[in-house]
This record gives C-alpha cells, sequence and structure tokens, in this order.
C-alpha cells in the first residue's frame, strides 16, 4: 500500500529509523574529510577522529598506530552498529537488513575459497575477512575442492545456497572460475534482494529498486570491463548480467559484444544517468570510472533519507558508513606513505 | 521614592556579579604555571582564540597528544587492577607531584612490565590450557577406545557364547591391541580431540557431510571448564573421536578441525602408554601450575604498588591536559616570546587573578612578568552567581528554565521562599510534612558523606535539591496546620471547636448543622468542619480564594521585577509603555477582584463574586443588587473597565512606533547604510568580544511587541486560572489521603481480627509511602515548577544568558578524559 506507510511504519520501524538516522548524523563531513586530509601522521588523525563517533573504538588503542587498526576499528563499530539494529529489528526489517550482509558474505566466500587455492594460511584469511559477511562454517570452506563440494559441505546451510543453483559444476575451482561465481552469486543476489523489495512494497520498493538497479548497472559495466580481452564468451558474459536495471535489456546486449573500453562508453552513454558519469572521464581511461560510480551511489545513497518510512535508508546508512571507511582507510594508506598530494584521488566526500 | 530604592544595599542574589573581558600577556617560560594556577583559582574563563584551528594545528598539540596517551595507560592499569580483582582493597596514598615527565617514564615502564607479564602468563596459561586438554582427551577419548573394544569384543563373545568377565579394563586392555590390528587391517583409523561444546553438533554435521557418513563420532564433555584466553572466560569443551577410513578423508577431517578450531591430540593405541603419558602430563601439569601461581602473585603484586598511585596520576595526567587544553586557546604575540589570551573574570576575582600571575611569574623565575589588564567589550559577559549550598538548589531551578541575562533581576531569590511554599499549598499535611521533613534531616544530615560518594541519579536529584526538601515540608507542616490535617485527621491542637452539638444526643450533627458558641478557632480551619456536610463547598471556596491571591500577588511581584529590570538598564520606554499598563490591566481586573475577595472575607457578606466579576463586562452600569459590597463599587468597575481598555492600547502601540523615531534620529542625514567591512573599523580584532550594530527592522518590532501584548493580555486571564491548580491539587491530595485513612485504615480496624488490621496497616502504610507521599510531592512539585516557570517568570524575566564557566581543576570531572 504505498503512501500509507506513514499510518503503520512506526508501530515496528519507527524506533530504528531513528536509530539509524542518529547514526547518520555521526558520518564525517567534508570539513572533517579537510582536517583528516591535513594530518601529518596517524596519531594525527586519530586525534581528530576521537572528536568524531569514531573516539570510544579508538582511545583505547597504543600509540605507533596502523593503517589496519584504523580501519580495523571503524569497521568494528559499524558492525556493532549493525548487530544492535539487527537485535531490535522485527520481521520483515530483521530480513531485509540481512539481505544487506549476503554481498559481504559472497565477497568472503570467494575471498577464502581463492586463498585456499593459493595456499593461504586459513586464520590469515579469515581476519582479512568483512565481519559482516561471516557466518558459522566459513572456515571450513577450505577444505572444499569443486564447487559441488563447496555447496554440499558448507553453503547448503548458509542463506546463500539458493543462489548456487546456477552455478553447480563438478570443475575444480580455479581463479576463472571463482570470479564466474562471484559473479553469477551476485546476481542472484542481487535479483532475489530485488525481488524481496518489491515484494515489501510502497517506498521501500520505490528506493531500493533505484538503489539496486544502479548497483546491477554498475556491476554490468564492471564485468563487461573485465573481461574484454578474457576467454569469457559473449553468452557466458550475457549471463552475468542482472536481469533488471536500466540497462535490461537493451544495454546488455550492447554491452556483451563490446570489445574495448570505448564502446562500454558509447553503450552507456545513451542512458541519461550514465551519460554524466562518462562524460567526466577521457577518453580510453577506466581508472576513475570507480570513482565516478562511487560519488554517484554516494549521491544516491544521500538522496535516500529525504523520505520517511522506508527501509532504503538503513541500506544507504551501511553502504554509507563503507564508503566512509574506505575513505578513511585511503586517507590512512596516505598519511602513512607519505603520499598526501594523492588524497583526493579516491575520497569521495559523503556531505 | 527612588532614592530610596537606589540606596537598598545590593543583594549578591538578585543580580549576577559584574564581570570583565580581561587580557592576559604570559611569558611563554611561566605560562604552563600560570594557567595551573589559575586552574587552582578557577575564577576566569578563557575565550578560546584560536578556534578555527582544528585541534592538531594547535601549539600544543603534542603534549596534549602525550596527556592523551597517559591517560590511555592509566586506563589500560586501571583495567588490569579491576580484572585482578585488587580495585577494593586498595587505599590511595599522597605523595608529592612528580614531574610530568617523570611520571610518563615510570608509566611506560610499568607498562612494559605488565605487558611483558601478561605475555608470559598468557603463553604458559596456553601451555597449562593444552596440557589440560590433552589429559582430558586422553582420558575420555581412551574410555572410548576401551568401550568399542569391549562392545566388539563383546558381540564375539556373545557369539562364541561366553560369560561377559569382570574386569573389564584388564579385558580390554589385552585385546586393545588385537582390536587395533584388525583395524588397522580394515583401514580403520581414528582421531581424537577437543572442541568448544558450542560447536560440537556442527562441527558433527560437517564431518559427517564430509565423509559422506562413512565415520563413526563419539563425544563425551570435558569434565572441566577450560579459560578462554581470548575472553578470559571458563568454557565448556567436548571431547571426541572421529573414527574413519581412508588417507583423503583424513586430510579432510584434519582440515574441518582446524576450521573449526578443535584441538587434535594423539592418543596412543597402547594402553601402558597412555597411562604413562598420562602421569607425564598430571606432573607436567602440577609444575606449571605452581609457575602459574608464582606468576599473578608477582603481577598482583606490581598491580598493588601501582594501584597506590593510581588515583593521583589519573588525577594530574587530567589536571595536566586541562592546562595544555587552556593554553591551545591562547595567541601567540607578534614576538612569538608571549601568549596572549582573553577571558572574562568576575570583577571582584580580578586582585586573586593578578596575584597567581605574579605568584606564577616568581616560582618560574621569569625575567618579564605577566600583564593584565581590562578590555571593553560588547558581547554580553557571562552569567555567574555566587551561590551556596543552600540557594544552590533554588538557583539550579531558575537555571533549568534558562540562564539570567547578565545582570537581569534573578527570580531565584523570591524562588527560595515562593517555591516550597506553593508546593506546600498544594502538599499541606502535617503529617506528611514530617515524613518529607525526616527524610531531608537524613539528607542534610549525611551531607558530607554523600556528597563524596557517587549516586546514582535518583539518588543525586534527591541529594541535589536537600534544602529544597527541607523548606517544602517546614512549609508544608505550617500549610497542614492551617488545613488542619495530620494524615487527613483533624486535631484540636490550638484550643476547642467554635461549634457545638445543638443537643447532647449529637443526632442531628449531619443534618441541622452544628451552632457556634464561643470564638472562632484561633489558627487554621475548625477541626468541626471534618465530615460535615459542607466541608467541601467550604474548604473549597477557602482554597480557590487563596490561590487567586497567592497567584495574583505573585504575578504582580513579576511585573514589580520588570520595573526594576527596566530601571537597571535605565530604559524608562519598557517602565512608561510596558509596566505601567501592564501593571493597570492587572490589577484593574484581577486586583480588583481580590479586593473583593479580602471584602467579603471581612465583612462576611453573602455576595456572588461570580456574578460581580462577570457582569462588570456584560452590564457594567446595571446595578449590583444584593452583590454590593460596598458604597460607590459600581462607579468604581466602570473606571477600572475603561483603565484596562486604555493599558491594552497603550502597551501595543507606542513602544514600536518611539523606537521608529529614535532610531531615525540617530541616523538622522546618513542616508546611506554603514560599510559593513573589515576595513571600516581597523581595531576590531579577529574573534574579539565586539560585534557590529544591528539593524532596525520596524515591521518585526511591531508583530513582536505584539506578541508579546496580546500574550499578557489572554496570559493575565488564563495564568490566573493557572493558579486554580493550587486548589485542584490540594483538594486531590486530602481526598486521596482521606480515601486511604478511611476506606483503608479504618476500615480493616473495624475488624477484630490481627491479620486483616495488619495488612490493611501494611496497604495504608505503602499507600501513604508511595503514592501521597512520592507521586504527591513528585506532581505538587511539577507544578509548582510550572508556575514558576511560565505564571511567574514569564512576566521579566529573558533567560537567554550564558553560564560562566571557569577554568578550575575542581570541576574536571573524572568522564572528562
Amino acid at each position: 500500500m504505498y503512501g500509507f506507510e506513514a499510518m503503520t511504519f512506526n508501530i515496528h520501524g519507527g524506533y530504528l529509523e531513528a536509530i539509524v538516522r542518529g547514526h547518520r548524523a555521526g558520518l564525517l563531513t567534508a570539513a572533517d574529510y579537510n582536517n583528516l586530509c591535513q594530518c601529518e601522521t596517524l596519531d594525527d588523525m586519530k586525534m581528530h577522529l576521537s572528536a568524531t563517533e569514531y573516539g570510544p573504538y579508538l582511545q583505547n588503542e597504543p600509540s605507533p598506530l596502523h593503517t589496519t587498526t584504523i580501519v580495523e576499528k571503524c569497521t568494528l563499530k559499524l558492525v556493532d552498529e549493525y548487530k544492535h539494529m539487527l537485535c531490535q529489528a522485527t520481521e520483515p526489517l530483521s530480513t531485509f537488513l540481512e539481505y544487506i550482509t549476503y554481498g559481504h558474505m559472497i565477497d568472503n566466500v570467494v575471498l577464502i575459497v581463492t586463498g585456499t587455492l593459493h595456499e593461504r594460511d586459513v586464520q590469515e584469511l579469515l581476519e582479512k575477512c568483512h565481519p559482516l559477511g561471516m557466518f558459522d562454517s566459513i572456515a571450513t570452506l577450505a577444505v572444499a575442492q569443486n564447487m559441488r563440494e563447496l555447496y554440499r559441505l558448507v553453503l547448503v546451510d548458509t542463506p546463500l545456497a539458493p543462489y548456487f543453483s546456477e552455478c553447480i559444476t563438478s570443475e575444480d575451482l580455479d581463479d576463472m572460475n571463482i570470479e564466474i561465481m562471484r559473479n553469477t552469486l551476485y546476481k542472484a543476489y542481487l535479483e532475489d534482494f530485488y525481488k524481496f523489495c518489491q515484494k515489501l512494497g510502497g517506498a521501500t520498493a520505490e528506493i531500493m529498486s533505484d538503489l539496486l538497479a544502479f548497483e546491477a548497472d554498475r556491476r554490468a559495466v564492471n564485468i563487461t570491463i573485465n573481461s574484454i580481452g578474457t576467454e569469457l564468451t559473449r553468452d557466458d558474459r550475457r549471463k552475468l548480467y542482472s536481469n533488471f536495471g536500466l540497462l535490461y535489456p537493451y544495454g546488455h546486449e550492447e554491452l556483451a559484444v563490446c570489445e574495448d573500453i570505448d564502446q562500454v562508453r558509447g553503450a552507456m552513454e545513451k542512458y541519461p544517468p550514465y551519460q554524466s558519469i562518462f562524460s567526466k572521464l577521457s577518453y580510453g581511461e577506466s581508472q576513475m570510472l570507480d570513482k565516478a560510480f562511487y560519488e554517484e551511489e554516494v549521491k544516491r545513497l544521500c538522496l535516500a533519507f529525504e523520505q520517511q518510512f522506508h527501509y532504503g535508508v538503513f541500506f544507504a546508512y551501511m553502504r554509507l558508513r563503507e564508503q566512509e571507511i574506505r575513505n578513511l582507510m585511503w586517507i590512512s594508506e596516505c598519511v602513512a606513505q607519505n603520499q598526501k598530494s594523492r588524497v583526493h584521488d579516491s575520497v569521495v566526500f559523503i556531505f | 521614592m527612588e532614592k530610596f530604592i537606589d540606596n537598598l544595599s545590593p543583594m549578591d542574589l538578585m543580580r549576577s556579579e559584574k564581570m570583565s573581558l580581561v587580557q592576559l600577556i604570559i611569558p611563554v617560560e611561566s605560562a604552563h604555571r600560570a594557567v595551573s594556577y589559575l586552574g587552582e583559582l578557577g575564577l576566569l574563563q578563557f575565550r578560546d582564540l584560536n578556534a578555527e584551528k582544528s585541534p592538531f594545528q594547535r601549539t600544543f598539540v603534542n603534549q596534549v597528544k602525550r596527556c592523551g596517551e597517559m591517560s590511555r595507560k592509566l586506563r589500560f592499569f586501571k583495567d588490569q587492577i579491576i580484572k585482578a580483582g585488587l580495585l577494593s582493597s586498595i587505599h590511595p596514598v599522597v605523595e608529592p607531584d612528580v614531574e610530568l615527565e617523570e611520571l610518563e617514564m615510570q608509566l611506560a615502564e610499568h607498562e612494559h612490565e605488565l605487558i611483558e607479564m601478561n605475555s608470559n602468563s598468557e603463553k604458559l596459561r596456553q601451555t597449562y590450557n593444552e596440557l589440560l586438554e590433552f589429559k582430558m582427551v586422553l582420558i575420555k577419548a581412551g574410555s572410548f577406545l576401551v568401550s568399542n573394544n569391549n562392545q566388539a569384543v563383546a558381540e564375539e563373545w556373545e557369539l562364541s557364547e561366553n560369560v561377559y568377565s569382570s574386569d573389564r579394563y584388564v579385558e580390554a586392555s589385552s585385546l586393545l591391541e588385537q582390536q587395533m590390528r584388525t583395524a588397522d587391517q580394515s583401514g580403520l583409523r581414528f582421531i581424537s580431540g577437543i572442541i568448544f561444546q558450542s560447536k560440537a553438533l556442527r562441527f558433527e554435521r560437517m564431518l559427517f557431510r564430509a565423509t559422506r557418513g562413512n565415520m563413526l563420532f563419539n563425544q563425551a564433555p570435558a569434565g572441566e571448564e577450560i579459560m578462554d584466553p581470548l575472553s578470559a572466560e571458563m568454557v565448556k569443551k567436548t571431547v571426541f573421536v572421529v573414527f574413519f577410513s581412508g588417507e583423503q578423508a583424513r586430510t579432510k577431517i584434519l582440515k574441518i578441525c582446524e576450521a573449526f578450531g578443535a584441538n587434535c591430540y594423539p592418543v596412543p593405541d597402547d594402553f601402558s602408554k597412555q597411562r604413562q603419558i598420562t602421569r607425564e602430563i598430571l606432573s607436567r601439569l602440577s609444575e606449571l601450575e605452581t609457575t602459574l601461581d608464582a606468576g599473578i602473585r608477582h603481577q598482583n603484586k606490581a598491580l598493588t604498588s601501582i594501584g597506590y598511585h593510581l588515583t593521583q596520576w589519573m588525577s594530574m595526567v587530567r589536571r595536566e591536559k586541562a592546562v595544555y587544553d587552556t593554553l591551545n586557546m591562547l595567541n601567540f604575540d607578534v614576538t612569538k616570546k608571549c601568549l596572549v589570551g582573553e577571558g572574562w573574570c568576575p570583577v571582584f576575582a580580578k586582585a586573586k587573578v593578578q596575584e597567581a600571575l605574579q605568584r606564577a611569574t616568581f616560582d618560574s623565575n621569569s625575567q618579564v612578568g605577566s600583564i593584565f589588564h581590562v578590555m571593553d567589550a560588547v558581547e554580553s559577559p557571562p552569567t555567574y552567581f555566587r551561590t551556596n549550598h543552600f540557594t544552590n538548589a533554588y538557583q539550579e531551578i531558575v537555571d533549568a528554565y534558562g540562564i539570567a541575562r547578565y545582570q537581569e533581576a534573578n527570580p531565584a531569590v523570591y524562588t527560595v521562599v515562593t517555591f516550597p511554599f506553593l508546593f506546600a499549598v498544594m502538599f499541606g499535611d502535617w503529617g506528611h510534612g514530617i515524613c518529607l521533613l525526616l527524610g531531608a534531616l537524613v539528607l542534610i544530615a549525611r551531607e558530607s558523606r554523600l556528597s563524596t560518594q557517587k549516586l546514582g541519579s535518583f539518588m543525586e536529584m534527591l541529594f541535589g535539591g536537600r534544602y529544597v526538601l527541607l523548606l517544602m515540608s517546614l512549609f508544608s507542616i505550617y500549610c497542614g496546620l492551617i488545613y488542619n490535617e495530620f494524615f487527613s485527621v483533624p486535631f484540636h491542637i490550638f484550643g476547642g471547636s467554635a461549634y457545638k452539638c445543638r443537643d447532647a444526643t449529637c443526632s442531628d450533627a449531619h443534618s441541622a448543622g452544628l451552632i457556634k458558641f464561643r470564638d472562632p478557632y484561633p489558627f487554621g480551619v475548625d477541626p468541626s468542619w471534618r465530615g460535615s456536610r459542607s466541608e467541601l463547598p467550604f474548604l473549597n471556596s477557602l482554597k480557590m480564594k487563596m490561590s487567586i491571591l497567592l497567584g495574583v500577588a505573585q504575578m504582580n511581584l513579576g511585573i514589580i521585577l520588570s520595573y526594576f529590570n527596566a530601571r537597571f538598564f535605565r530604559s524608562s520606554l519598557d517602565i512608561r509603555y510596558q509596566f505601567v499598563p501592564q501593571m493597570i490591566f492587572l490589577n484593574s481586573l484581577f486586583g480588583y477582584l481580590s479586593l473583593l475577595i479580602i471584602i467579603k472575607w471581612c465583612i462576611g457578606s453573602q455576595a456572588d463574586l461570580y456574578h460581580v466579576m462577570i457582569y462588570m463586562f456584560l452590564s457594567p452600569t446595571d446595578d449590583l443588587g444584593e452583590n454590593e459590597l460596598f458604597w460607590g463599587q459600581r462607579p468604581l468597575q466602570i473606571v477600572l473597565l475603561l483603565l484596562a481598555l486604555v493599558a491594552v492600547p497603550w502597551m501595543l502601540f507606542p513602544k514600536p512606533f518611539i523606537l521608529k523615531k529614535l532610531h531615525s534620529e540617530r541616523f538622522q542625514g546618513r542616508n546611506y547604510g554603514m560599510l559593513v567591512s573589515s576595513e571600516f573599523d581597523p581595531d576590531v580584532e579577529p574573534d574579539s568580544a565586539r560585534e557590529h550594530h544591528e539593524e532596525f527592522n520596524f515591521s518585526e518590532v511591531f508583530v513582536h511587541q505584539m506578541i508579546h501584548s496580546i500574550e499578557f493580555v489572554l496570559g493575565a486571564v488564563s495564568n490566573t486560572a493557572s493558579y486554580l491548580r493550587l486548589w485542584a491539587l490540594s483538594l486531590a491530595h486530602s481526598e486521596l489521603s482521606t480515601v486511604f485513612y478511611e476506606k483503608v485504615l479504618l476500615l480493616a480496624w473495624g475488624y477484630d481480627n490481627v491479620v486483616i488490621r495488619l495488612t490493611g496497616l501494611a496497604v495504608f502504610a505503602f499507600a501513604t509511602a508511595f503514592i501521597l507521599l512520592m507521586m504527591e510531592t513528585l506532581s505538587a512539585f511539577l507544578h509548582a515548577l510550572r508556575l514558576h516557570w511560565v505564571e511567574f517568570q514569564n512576566k521579566f524575566y529573558h533567560g537567554d544568558g550564558y553560564k560562566f564557566k571557569p577554568f578550575s581543576f575542581a570541576l574536571i570531572t573524572e568522564d572528562d578524559d
């Protein structure tokens, strides 16, 4: 019932929406970033961050800080907030919140599987996993030799199981397979999430379909660019695109046959929302594309807060925080390596 | 009159302290000492001259960072001490202050030592845990192996119809080898280990899936709890043995074990070997235990010695940090040899500040003294009241509404008496008052003890308001005596009642009433009213009229205070066009009503005051008839009504027009607006306490005046009505206590049964304590608060000032770091 959320939304979702909006007010602002960019050492960063919401998480860290500590603690804060919200949530918000983490779960699965393939230590890999995408038996992933085993042994217990139906093969795992698996899983995940949001209806469906469509389109472009010059056939490439979004279906046809970045550009520029992104880039350049997409995403995520009574704010908040942590990681890396001239290359201001 | 007012001695609390903006120029070498002396003095509020700089661009950022690092170390020590459970036994000793550098070194040393000790004991703990786990695995897994073998053997034995022998273990061990051999032949092998109990089920499922069911899983809870090294909690673990076949399965299972964090320990097949290993482990365990104990003792000793100094160190680091934070607010002068600071300080404290600065110069052997001089400020100074234990709580009540504007009349002076009094009007019962008094006295008697303690938020509030509570209870006793209520029971304290029954039997006392036979009861309400038919009408009429009298009196006080404010700020405009019409308006209507009430009380007339008031508006020229209280009442009413009508436009129109005229006169001939730029006034220092002229906007001023007048006119009616809450609350209180007394206590007392009587007494006591003493106190408190904040203070109080927050060590709390 679109338009009538205002009557009942606050019964279950009001408290958490207030919480999430409060958290959003704690996001670092452009003034904070400006100050952070002027820092000389990581201690300066710590000092500045201690005046923000990250303060309690960083104050007990001994002085020679590392980039990883900062990122770890900032992520810890996000995870704490997420867990708090998840504990308070009722259906269907709790399912919605869980959906947000599936992306991290897929990434973690891929990380572990790739890592074991290259014979890395499992504990070391586990430390690198995103804490939001952890599930109980994640360490057992190392046992599996091929997709079928992977599914049968471990993933059948996880929420990712339904997404696996398309990629169960007996082939041994290799880098290419894993990458295809990641994208297939992601496709299934996005489609499922999209369907779920449509089922919720109302403003949630409207806003989330916009955000997820953007995500799907971005993935389609990335898949295309990354698969140029590999042995992936056009049909296989076509299969990895999600079946919704602005580019679906005609844009996908065009992307599927692209041979170089300029063709991608040609295909994308037919869509007005993406035209502005591509018009910022010079021809033949794809490095800055990520940042351009991130900026666009942040803009859209911020817009999600303009409406009330929908779940999109939770998704938007989590994504914005993640972007903020990426920013902090980049800044602290630049500060630590004395590359301050490059600070602005990859920082996306949120406000 | 004017002279008399001017000659009144100034009250401390009436106006906030005179403040002056001062500038300090302190040589760098004595700056730290000077600021810490000022912190001890605690009478100077520094202004931040570096507000535009981010924290790490300031001068003393390194020192602040060092202090932050030290307080982190101190927190680490505190954590460790709490973890070791030593906190309660430590009494801090006071030692002379050590130098900051020295302290920093000491802290680093201690931290290093502690971390080393921790890592050592952690290593030991880990080895100990491993051995313990191994021991348990040996015991449990060994018994699995044995019982398995026994079963297998037993089946064989059953086949050959042998009797199951008694000495199981010997038999088993003798057969174990044989069994193992057969097992080896069939490729059956096992892995044993230990795993967290919470993970055991999933672990089993995973094993089942990985080996496609070709395995046998045995588990038993481990006998003892093992300390988890990460969380330092005791956790339960489960010993397991997996039987399987094949090399591939083995690698898989080992991987799964690793993934689940299960520790695998080899259990030898040979039973005697098992025993031998068990023995070895036991002896090593006991060795380790003594080492661990020694380690813990050593650590505790170190922690205790740290604990002696911890509080002192913490407060010292906090002070240092505060000093450097303050130093960061100062500017360097041009020569970079002096620090320049600005701040507010009360005029009376100037000498003390100067003395502190001199002392600092002297103590730090500086050649150059500090310079201290007063600057003129445009910005309004902060508000500072010197309160004591007693007045503080009342000042807090006023501050909770808004901090007084600099030097405006402070309602707290009157609140000290009016607040508890209005409370008591609603809470009039001398029994309840005595209960409150006892509570307040307990709080005051234990003042010195409670003030050093950390109280809960509720107790803190109660303790903070102890003197309010004291006066509230005293006034309730007074009002209770006037209402003649003691837990709703009337007493003949001040002599006998003025009334008696018509005859000896008193049979018609409730129908025909009593007759008065002597002088009125000397103080308060006559006890004979109690229970009579006309009790409620009598008390209601009394309390209602009293509420109106109190309300009109308090509102008049408020308006008079606005006169004193206007006088103080030399604004004759406010006196002439605000104070005078307001006075006239309020008193011509409600002042007149109060007058009528008093006259009616004095002459005992039967006149209907409602009627008088209502028809004063509806038809002022009509004859009053039997409602006439005094001669010439009708013309007086007409005059008052006209005055009230005149007062409204009087307070509405002149002031904005006069203001406009004044403004245009001031800027006569200046057709161009002032240049608003930094070149205009070269003296303006950035961030100095100077501000620009405001622009005059007539429509804004007029709308503001209109709102103000309408609010006053409507407010005069609604605020007077609002004071009727005094009557309503007082009625509710006395009715509630009557109900509890009559319907609970007396009813229960009517039975000749100890149980019922006791129950009734208990219910009465609880109701009195929780409903009457707590809830009613709270509600009467809130209503008194409202009457002060809204009805009283809106007549004169602006409340848009800001509080004086001096830099003081005494105010640095523990949460600050």
